[in-house]
């Protein structure tokens, strides 16, 4: 696992866009193998799919090839009501890029058949040969998508019902009424999101404090389903300060002495995207003493 | 690109959208003439827009809708009764090149003759690039107005209501009125239309406007009461303001709702003083209007207005050898530019002005005046000074090469 710390959450948004790009450009996308992305609607991407807007405005990306699955959808909500994730991803990204309406999925949870259409979803992402990449955020319980604890870690796309930490936490997008808020939820299983080739986890905030330290720092655990990641052959955790709070000191000195050895010794320009070193090892420095 | 799904879908970005009150960073998407929410397009019909159009940074608005305007480019309404089909074509083509797309063909005080001749061309018709901005029905100002107020109206047409319904019928035809008018002007206190006026409304269906009136506070809110909801030319050809009895112009601050009122920006009909005040009094209100006659993109000379000779000399026009404006020469977007300046009102003020609140005054808001889903795709785009650069009506550039008329001058 890569963990990534940087000082809030716009340098947080600043370093995943970038890297979005860097591995959508590098994989250089095409026609017939388009780059599967899994998007995250919350607070905490919206930084990111501003930034990847400007990416697009200024030409350095385009998402003419990319194709996307959403993690999740409230059930009952009309696919118009303002607060759907299909109405987010719309505003937040979508009307705002070159993405292909018909490259665009997210789970319909006004369909006849709930069951059905997870397994629809399940069957297309096989279709286009998995994801590339899965993006997410965390929730306070460590959850990913809307898989509250208890979810088994080797669940698939279903329908799910909503902790009360979540519907609590999503009140504030309904007006404050707790009662306004979905109870119901389709999403993407833990499983569904281990599939991906790459992980990418956002975390950002005191309040993502114990989840982050809980999913990193202790065992794998349907609790925190989060926590997962760690069998995961490719993930990448980009949290801010406020979220590190309780780790401990000697987690966040590792991974931060991680990016400094890259920098100074090896060299940024030496290193491929997941940090893999290419040739080699060309040391630009030994630091003496310390 | 026209499917099962609609036609071209056609999205003007990088603007600022007047929407829900507020100038907003947001795109603005049109099909078929109207204005679509882009959303459902996306995920219910699998499309994104076919056509692109940069708007510079700009400000997209609704197209502006003029209430008021006797005639320009040469044509009058009320005297070019011959070629009254002709003058309606290129009065709309001209209108829409400069914002215009839609507008109220207005009439001045006739007589009956002129009105069986003439009114049945003015009524609705759809804009489009080849035949000009929308024509929403006839203004019918007049004949039914006080003398002591006419402005540049014929004395020999006026008349009175004290034969009810039937002088109506009898000097315009009301199956005329219920088929091309959108509003009629007239004097509360002429004899019998108090009561005529609800009774008019009933009958037709059209809009009632107070104007070329002495009316007292107490007949002009009768009016009111009856149905009355636009206010023709605020301050113009209407008794002046006084503390004790305001009079129509009062109307700005009666209690409950309160009318609509058409004013003329060109700082020539009323000081800009007077448009900040009434600003202030009911800003929901105002109605940009141009009261423009015949002269209006025309050279400095001697024109008619109805049967008057008026004279035009750098935007004013008055009766030959008098002191009585007759009509005006400006453009609504001079008017929009003006009004904010008088009044300090903000962009969305202005723009509303002669947009939204001329729509609602009309009861067609749902369709005009509006960037709402499902209304008309008349837009223009302007710049941050006003500037109309680009206009748009039922979802189709107008420019100088695919508008062609042909002034009578």
């Amino acid at each position: 696992m890569r963990l990534v710390i940087r000082h809030n959450a716009d340098t947080v948004a600043d370093y995943i866009a970038e890297y979005i790009k860097e591995r959508i450009n590098q994989f250089k996308p095409t026609d017939e193998r388009p780059f599967v992305i899994g998007l995250p609607t919350g607070s905490s991407p919206i930084g990111v799919y501003k930034r990847l807007v400007q990416l697009y405005n200024d030409g350095h990306l385009s998402f003419k090839n990319v194709v996307s699955f959403n993690m999740d959808e409230y059930v009952g909500l009309p696919r118009d009501h303002p607060e759907s994730y299909h109405s987010f991803m719309w505003s937040h990204l979508f009307k705002h890029i070159d993405i292909p309406p018909e490259n665009v999925n997210i789970l319909n949870g006004n369909a006849d058949d709930l069951q059905a259409e997870c397994e629809r979803y399940e069957a297309k992402i096989q279709s286009y040969g998995g994801i590339e990449l899965f993006m997410g955020g965390i929730g306070p319980d460590g959850h990913i998508a809307f898989n509250e604890p208890g979810s088994s870690l080797q669940s698939r796309t279903r329908v799910k019902t909503l902790a009360y930490e979540t519907i609590i936490a999503n009140a504030r997008f309904f007006g404050g009424d707790v009662s306004k808020v979905p109870k119901l939820a389709l999403t993407v299983g833990v499983g569904t999101v281990m599939d991906a080739r790459e992980v990418v986890v956002i975390i950002t905030g005191a309040n993502k404090a114990i989840a982050l330290a809980k999913c990193i720092e202790e065992g794998v655990n349907h609790m925190w389903t989060v926590s997962a990641i760690q069998t995961h052959p490719r993930s990448l955790v980009v949290c801010d300060d406020d979220a590190t709070l309780e780790l401990h000191v000697k987690t966040v000195r590792y991974f931060k002495s991680i990016e400094q050895v890259q920098d100074e010794m090896i060299g940024r320009e030496n290193l491929g995207l997941y940090g893999q070193v290419a040739g080699p090892l060309k040391y630009k420095a030994i630091p003496s003493g310390n | 690109m026209a499917s099962a799904t609609g036609g071209v879908i056609t999205q003007f970005y990088n603007c600022v959208v007047l929407k829900n009150h507020k100038l907003v960073d947001d795109y603005v998407y049109v099909q078929d003439g109207k204005i679509i929410d882009p959303a459902k397009m996306f995920f219910d019909s699998r499309r994104a827009a076919d056509v692109r159009i940069d708007c510079q940074g700009g400000i997209v608005a609704p197209g502006y809708i003029d209430v008021q305007i006797n005639g320009a480019f040469g044509y009058d309404f009320s005297n070019d009764t011959d070629i009254i089909d002709e003058a309606v074509d290129n009065v709309s083509k001209g209108l829409l090149l400069q914002g215009c797309t839609a507008f109220c063909p207005t009439t001045v005080s006739s007589r009956p003759e002129v009105y069986a001749r003439v009114l049945d061309h003015l009524g609705p018709r759809a804009g489009s690039v080849e035949r000009g901005a929308e024509v929403l029905g006839a203004h019918i100002e007049g004949p039914f107005i006080s003398p002591q107020k006419k402005g540049a109206h014929e004395l020999a047409t006026l008349r009175t209501a004290a034969g009810g319904l039937a002088a109506f019928d009898e000097c315009y035809g009301l199956d005329r009125l219920r088929q091309n008018a959108a509003y009629v002007t007239v004097a509360p206190e002429v004899a019998g239309m108090l009561d005529a006026i609800p009774r008019l409304i009933e009958a037709t269906g059209i809009r009632v406007a107070a104007g070329h009136s002495n009316a007292t506070t107490a007949e002009a809110t009768q009016a009111l009461a009856g149905g009355a909801s636009m206010i023709t030319h605020l301050f113009n050809a209407m008794h002046p303001f006084h503390q004790r009895d305001p009079g129509v112009i009062g109307l700005l601050g009666a209690e409950g709702v309160r009318p609509f009122y058409g004013i003329i920006c060109d700082g020539v009909h009323v000081h800009p003083h007077s448009v900040m005040i009434a600003y202030r009094a009911h800003p929901d209100g105002a109605c940009l209007v141009t009261d423009a006659m015949a002269a209006q993109s025309l050279p400095n000379g001697v024109y008619k207005l109805g049967e008057m000779d008026v004279d035009v000399h750098d935007g004013n026009v008055y009766i030959q050898g008098t002191n009585t404006i007759a009509g005006a020469v400006i453009t609504l977007a001079e008017c929009v530019r003006n009004f904010a300046r008088f009044t300090g009102a903000s962009t969305v003020e202005a723009l509303e002005s002669a947009t939204l609140h001329p729509a609602q005054m009309l009861g067609i808001a749902s369709r005009k005046g509006v960037l709402s889903y499902g209304a008309d795709a008349d837009i223009i785009v302007l710049d941050h000074d006003l500037n109309v650069q680009r206009v748009f009506v039922a979802g189709k550039e107008a420019t100088r090469e695919n508008v062609i008329y042909k002034n009578k001058v």
